[in-house]
């Protein structure tokens, strides 16, 4: 069977990109393995100006999973555009550039500046981060918001606009067909739940933003939910995440409707996650009797 | 270069109230460039622990394959580690981060070695280092207790050895700064690990000095992508210039980094 996928923007040797945020601008990542395996790199969010991010701890290990207050740490649009993406274009794999802001304004400049730069081959547009005070995951949580700013940003932007969902939502079907009728290419999802964890000897939360997103296997069962529900109601590609450590877990993915899959929280606990899932995808795409995916999908979830 | 190895457990051995120190073989030990520098440690092979854990090498023996980390068994991950025997296999990734450049001292002059606690291990592979290298070296380490106390016969082998204890029990009562204000201690460069209070405490005292610090932090992937651990540093114009401890670090020229 033949692994490759094409998306709008994105043509995927195999259907296995890192997920935002849990792979930097693949500097790190290039000197373990080639990223030329991947079937693309979905980079750290850009926001207009560069950022700090929060205090440490950042980060905090949970029952399977894990939960994370970077707080959007970036170089900026400059900094993206000068220092990190001109050395991700030696590569042969599509980069699709995660774009975060406050304001509406700010992911238009954002994602025109990326759009204009020539340097990426889609745009995913973040709706959903946790972490920062204000704006992000608001414009995830309204779908009138939502579709504004998703028709705002294809306004300004030439190549593709995913828009990364958020699962923090009474009904994620509503923010899915509100970005799809606003001109969206694609959906992502799930981003992190928002969660805290405290320490009963102290009382105090282990992230010193308090709250921050959980991620990881503990997530897996929710995303697959969310993706199953969403491919109901579009037929948007979904590029879908939430808890991904091997193989078994793409396949369930893509039947529950997601058409490529992103790998986040298991880049952190094992840097060679994606290679190594690769590798098994591989293995077992030797032996599968189907064409391509679309025919190995053939029926979707059995009833 | 990284790498992503299993290694096998040679010995374990409690040294100290709930600290371990286990010797590992395999390749990895060939590729560590300089004391200072960590494994970061899968304690389970399932799924949970999630999270890899950050360990100091403590020494390595690059001809026998091998190295020493020295942790403290506190949670579950560290726990589980503890619970290694000889001959087990164990997931380790590294050698991560920068070590301690040593160039700060020249053969003849007086190295300060300054740990606390956990943070001693790094310190002990650096001392022999200097030492080999003709620097004098004396230190002073701080401990809670006595029965957490550790290492001090190992670093006696290499010069002076000064211990201080909170409570008194062993060596002198007080903290680290109090051994070496009260006997004048002169050094042409500091080396310090530990805990940040005590980071602080040396970095305020000998604000001027020469020489290293290593930092402890809590991280995510350990490579340098995941930007869970990073510090501000302490010229920082515009609020944005960080380190991240795990791969910039975890060592650091003295006064580059905000302790905070």
């Amino acid at each position: 069977m033949k692994l490759h996928v094409s998306l709008p923007g994105l043509e995927m040797k195999n259907p296995v990109m890192p997920a935002s945020g849990c792979f930097g601008f693949g500097k790190e990542f290039a000197q373990l393995y080639d990223l030329n395996d991947l079937g693309a790199i979905a980079i750290k969010a850009t926001t207009e100006e560069a950022r700090f991010g929060n205090e440490t701890p950042r980060v905090a290990e949970t029952e399977a999973g894990m939960l994370n207050a970077i707080g959007l740490q970036n170089p900026g649009l400059k900094g993206v555009t000068e220092q990190e993406l001109p050395w991700l274009q030696q590569l042969d794999t599509p980069i699709l550039a995660n774009v975060a802001g406050t304001k509406m304004e700010d992911y238009e400049a954002v994602a025109a500046g990326l759009s204009e730069s020539g340097m990426v081959a889609a745009l995913e547009l973040n709706i959903s981060c946790p972490n920062v005070k204000e704006g992000g995951i608001t414009f995830g949580t309204d779908p009138k918001l939502a579709a504004e700013l998703t028709k705002r940003v294809k306004h300004v932007s030439d190549v593709p606009v995913y828009v990364k969902l958020s699962p923090n939502v009474t009904d994620i079907t509503e923010i899915a067909k509100a970005v799809e009728h606003a001109g969206a290419d694609g959906l992502s999802l799930i981003n992190t739940l928002s969660g805290m964890k405290i320490d009963p000897a102290t009382r105090k939360p282990l992230l010193a933003n308090e709250i921050g997103g959980l991620s990881g296997p503990a997530i897996k069962p929710v995303a697959i939910r969310m993706i199953y529900q969403v491919r109901q109601v579009t037929e948007l590609p979904i590029i879908g995440m939430g808890g991904i450590m091997g193989m078994e877990d793409v396949l369930e993915f893509m039947i529950a409707g997601a058409d490529a899959v992103a790998v986040g929280t298991a880049n952190i606990s094992n840097p060679f996650a994606c290679p190594e899932i690769i590798q098994e995808l591989t293995d077992w795409a030797g032996t599968e009797p189907a064409a391509d995916w679309a025919g190995w999908k053939q029926g979707g979830v059995k009833a | 270069m990284i790498q992503k190895e299993w290694m096998s457990v040679v010995s374990i051995d409690e040294i100290a109230a709930s600290i371990f120190e286990v010797v590992l073989e395999g390749d990895m030990p060939e590729r560590i460039q300089a004391p200072g520098q960590f494994v970061h440690v899968k304690t389970s092979p399932h799924v949970a622990p999630l999270l890899r854990r950050p360990v100091s090498i403590s020494e390595h023996w690059p001809e026998q394959r091998r190295m020493a980390l020295v942790f403290r068994a506190e949670g579950e991950g560290t726990s589980r580690m503890a619970a290694w025997r000889a001959g087990d296999e164990v997931d380790v990734l590294g050698p991560l981060g920068n070590g301690f450049d040593t160039s700060d001292v020249d053969e003849g002059e007086k190295a300060l070695i300054v740990g606390g606690g956990v943070g001693v291990p790094p310190l002990l592979g650096l001392a022999k280092q200097l030492a080999g290298h003709g620097v004098r070296v004396q230190t002073v380490l701080g401990f809670a207790d006595e029965p957490s106390a550790f290492f001090q016969e190992r670093f006696s082998a290499l010069g002076d050895c000064f211990v201080s204890t909170i409570d008194g029990s062993i060596g002198e009562t007080g903290f680290v700064t109090d051994v070496i204000d009260r006997r004048g201690l002169s050094y042409d460069a500091i080396y310090a690990c530990g805990p940040l209070p005590m980071l602080r405490a040396l970095d305020s005292s000998y604000a001027t000095a020469k020489g290293k610090l290593s930092l402890e932090e809590r991280m995510g992937c350990g490579i340098g992508a995941c930007f869970a651990c990073v510090c501000h540093t302490a010229d920082d114009p515009d609020g944005t210039s960080y380190r991240k401890v795990c791969s910039d670090g975890p060592v650091f020229p003295w006064g580059e980094v905000v302790l905070s």
